[in-house]
């Protein structure tokens, strides 16, 4: 059995990652999950948060909001619908983002039709910024 | 014969013609470039939802969810997908051809079939000869992006859910190159699995949270990515279309310029010898 396995991490729109890792950490709506290589199939949905992988001893770290995981034994395969690298946020943008549906969640009723979209998008928000804080 | 003013006239508005003509094949051109571009990055989602469904549909039966259980066909539908803007050769009619030898030829047991249609062309076709329309979306073929595809993908699988079709065949071009797209009849729902090797016994996932919410959320996406994509072939198809179409118009012009300019000479000199000649006779009567 291998060490290694492959991360896929694909979006709607683009391939994001396709790379040989040794480790990974994943947020599943459960609950964070790790994966090393041989894992048990398996199949969860994702929420929103960082998926981290790790090759050798260099971690590195992809916002995900939404979407599944497939775990084979010697593969993975992300399918987000949004899914970012860590090197690709940008910071100004995401604090910008995260002020404004702040500012529109302190106006909105927790019954109003766009509470939860506000909400959903300063969670992303705030993901992308913690993620873009790992990096370095 | 025209006279030389109506051939000059004539050839002043060929020209301008064929100024738009060309002006729309550049246009069609950069358009195209764009859409093929985002059919390769939406490529990559699309083959492993494929291999994703694949892999689930061998470990779960199929009566475990109403996508993927086989009804007895008796109403089907028909997601048509056409253009809103003409000008581009013989894309819509191929389209509209092929349903309406859909509509006409029904397989045994079908008692109805409806339609479901995407761009104005394909609509005003339909909806003139009073086929029956069941849905019709307009003006969200100007820009596409995955929201569309999830918009009709939720309404396709509400309705089918619902009982209001038991098949649904999707309708499309699909884009070879700049120069070919042939049309292509898929059948999206219910959804059915590639054949699977035989022997080889498959260890069951664990899903998290359980099977049941993976597949209501697996097999509905996989629904918006087939459509998301037969989009994007559709559009780029347009745009591969309307440059062939373009370009030939561009062609026929400049012969019809070539042909009028002709006549036009041929004309300007006969004018030119029936005045010489009215003054060598003028010439000769004065002698």
């Amino acid at each position: 059995m291998a060490d290694k396995f492959l991360l896929e991490v694909v979006t709607p729109n683009r391939l994001v990652l396709s790379e040989e890792v040794d480790e990974i950490t994943a947020p599943g709506e459960l609950g964070e999950f790790g994966v090393l290589a041989g894992h048990t199939p398996f199949f969860s949905t994702l929420g929103i948060g960082a998926v981290m992988y790790r090759q050798g001893n260099d971690k590195r770290y992809i916002a995900v909001s939404w979407g599944f995981a497939e775990v084979l034994d010697n593969k993975v395969t992300i399918l987000a619908e949004l899914a970012e690298l860590d090197a690709e946020i940008d910071v100004d943008r995401a604090r910008k983002r995260k002020e404004e549906a702040e500012a529109k969640l302190k106006t909105l009723s927790a019954t109003h039709k766009d509470y939860l979209k506000e909400k959903a998008s300063l969670d992303k928000a705030m993901n992308r910024m913690m993620v873009a804080g790992r990096r370095m | 014969m025209p006279s030389l003013k109506d051939i000059r006239k004539r050839i002043a508005s060929v020209k301008n013609t064929q100024q738009i003509t060309k002006a729309m094949k550049m246009v069609a051109a950069a358009k195209l470039r764009r859409a093929q571009e985002t059919i390769v990055q939406a490529r990559p989602y699309a083959d492993k939802m494929r291999e994703v469904i694949n892999d689930l549909s061998a470990r779960v039966e199929l009566d475990r969810h109403p996508l993927l259980v086989r009804r007895e066909v008796k109403t089907r539908e028909i997601l048509v997908i056409t253009s809103d803007r003409g000008l581009c050769g013989g894309f819509n009619q191929n389209i509209i051809r092929e349903v309406v030898h859909l509509l006409k030829n029904k397989e045994e047991g079908v008692e109805t079939v409806q339609l479901n249609i995407i761009g104005r062309k394909g609509l005003e076709f339909f909806k003139r000869r009073e086929y029956p329309i069941r849905k019709e979306y307009r003006n969200i073929l100007g820009d596409i992006d995955y929201a569309t595809a999830t918009m009709v993908g939720k309404d396709i699988v509400a309705a089918y859910e619902a009982g209001e079709f038991d098949e649904l065949v999707m309708v499309y071009n699909h884009f070879r190159s700049a120069i070919s797209q042939n049309v292509v009849v898929q059948k999206l729902l219910p959804i059915e699995p590639d054949e699977m090797p035989e022997g080889g016994v498959l260890t069951d996932y664990i899903y998290e949270p359980s099977e049941k919410v993976i597949l209501n959320q697996v097999l509905p996406k996989y629904i918006e990515v087939q459509i998301f994509r037969a989009l994007l072939e559709s559009i780029a198809s347009e745009h591969g279309a309307r440059m062939t179409a373009m370009e030939s118009a561009t062609n026929n012009a400049a012969e019809m310029i070539d042909r009028l300019t002709l006549a036009m000479n041929r004309a300007r000199q006969a004018a030119i010898t029936k005045e010489l000649m009215e003054i060598v006779g003028g010439a000769e009567a004065l002698k």
